[in-house]
């Protein structure tokens, strides 16, 4: 497009959605938040700190949900009015899906697992 | 608009009907290829899936605690993140008409970016050297799955950087090029978000188990 269509769209707020929101200030912002939020859950794991394994491992999810949080905001710039919502619609739709065959997968398996006889059973029945 | 009747042969009218709202070119890209990322984190999403249900089938094989070396994978984490902000400063000198900037951006993005397939292939060789192969357990199998299928999406990633060098090295920051580089800046991002998932599920969870 030559940039006097472009002048000429301008109007058209489609085109800039993209990119409206990058700032320096943004991605800086995102960035130090990203390293904090990564550094975290390193130390945390690395170190050993907190007393029980469960409390770890809740706590590094949670950093790890904040960060993709801070990712969608400041690096992919999500947000409710882009592509005039659509593109938070697919979002949540994704996300539907993803937590409906994540927790189904894992919810499945375990029960097929637990409900399976062990070897050693078996080799006593002949 | 006007819709034009052309009698045919058969003395069927046929009817042309012109888009009374012609959008300007690539109105509709960014979007698209969003939904192209949703339907790309689908099948992360059933990866990870995947790696969750066999991630603690190790057939008397080698562990996460026994393979993973959580300094290399806080480097390679910190290569990635490193590539995502240069690739955020590549985005914000091409709004400033900056040719030369946003190329030498582009070039360190890829380089931080080859450093990261780097040290991964490195833990793969070091991984398959010790006996660690796909083949050894499930665990290792949905590990090499999920761990291999985003290490090629940033290997895509880099083809597609070193593409559009070239074309903004040939043409220039023109229209197409941007839109362009916006949609690599969305993939690259994304794949950095998926990277969270992965050292966090993968490794870190991993060595805690």
């Amino acid at each position: 497009m030559s940039t006097d269509s472009h002048a000429a769209h301008a109007g058209d707020h489609h085109l800039d959605d993209g990119h409206a929101h990058s700032t320096f200030s943004g991605y800086m912002l995102g960035f130090v938040l990203s390293v904090v939020l990564t550094a975290i859950p390193f130390w945390l794991v690395m170190s050993g700190t907190l007393p029980s394994k469960q409390i770890t491992a809740l706590v590094i999810m949670a950093f790890a949900v904040v960060q993709i949080v801070v990712h969608m905001i400041y690096f992919l710039h999500m947000s409710p009015k882009s592509e005039n919502g659509w593109s938070m619609m697919a979002l949540i739709f994704t996300i539907v899906m993803v937590v409906i065959a994540l927790s189904g997968s894992l919810w499945v398996m375990n029960h097929l697992n637990s409900n399976m006889m062990p070897i050693h059973e078996m080799t006593g029945m002949k | 608009m006007t819709v034009a009747v052309n009698p045919t042969q058969t003395g069927e009218p046929v009817f042309y009907l012109a888009d009374e709202h012609p959008h300007p070119e690539g109105y509709s890209t960014s979007l698209g290829f969003w939904i192209y990322l949703m339907s790309d984190c689908l099948i992360f999403a059933m990866l990870f899936a995947a790696f969750g249900v066999l991630g603690a089938n190790y057939a008397a094989g080698p562990a996460p605690k026994d393979l993973f070396d959580l300094n290399l994978v806080a480097v390679n984490t910190s290569m990635l993140l490193l590539s995502s902000i240069t690739y955020g400063f590549a985005m914000l000198t091409m709004q400033q008409n900056k040719v030369a900037q946003t190329q030498m951006w582009l070039l360190i993005t890829g380089l931080f970016g080859a450093a990261f397939i780097g040290i991964e292939l490195t833990e793969f060789t070091h991984m398959i050297h010790e006996g660690a192969t796909p083949q050894r357990s499930a665990f290792l199998s949905a590990f090499f799955t999920l761990v291999g299928t985003h290490g090629l999406h940033v290997s895509c990633g880099l083809i597609w950087l070193v593409t559009l060098m070239i074309q903004v090295w040939r043409f220039g920051l023109i229209e197409a090029n941007r839109r362009r580089l916006m949609c690599l800046s969305m993939f690259w991002h994304f794949l950095d978000v998926v990277w969270i998932g992965v050292f966090t599920f993968v490794y870190l969870l991993g060595v805690l188990r």
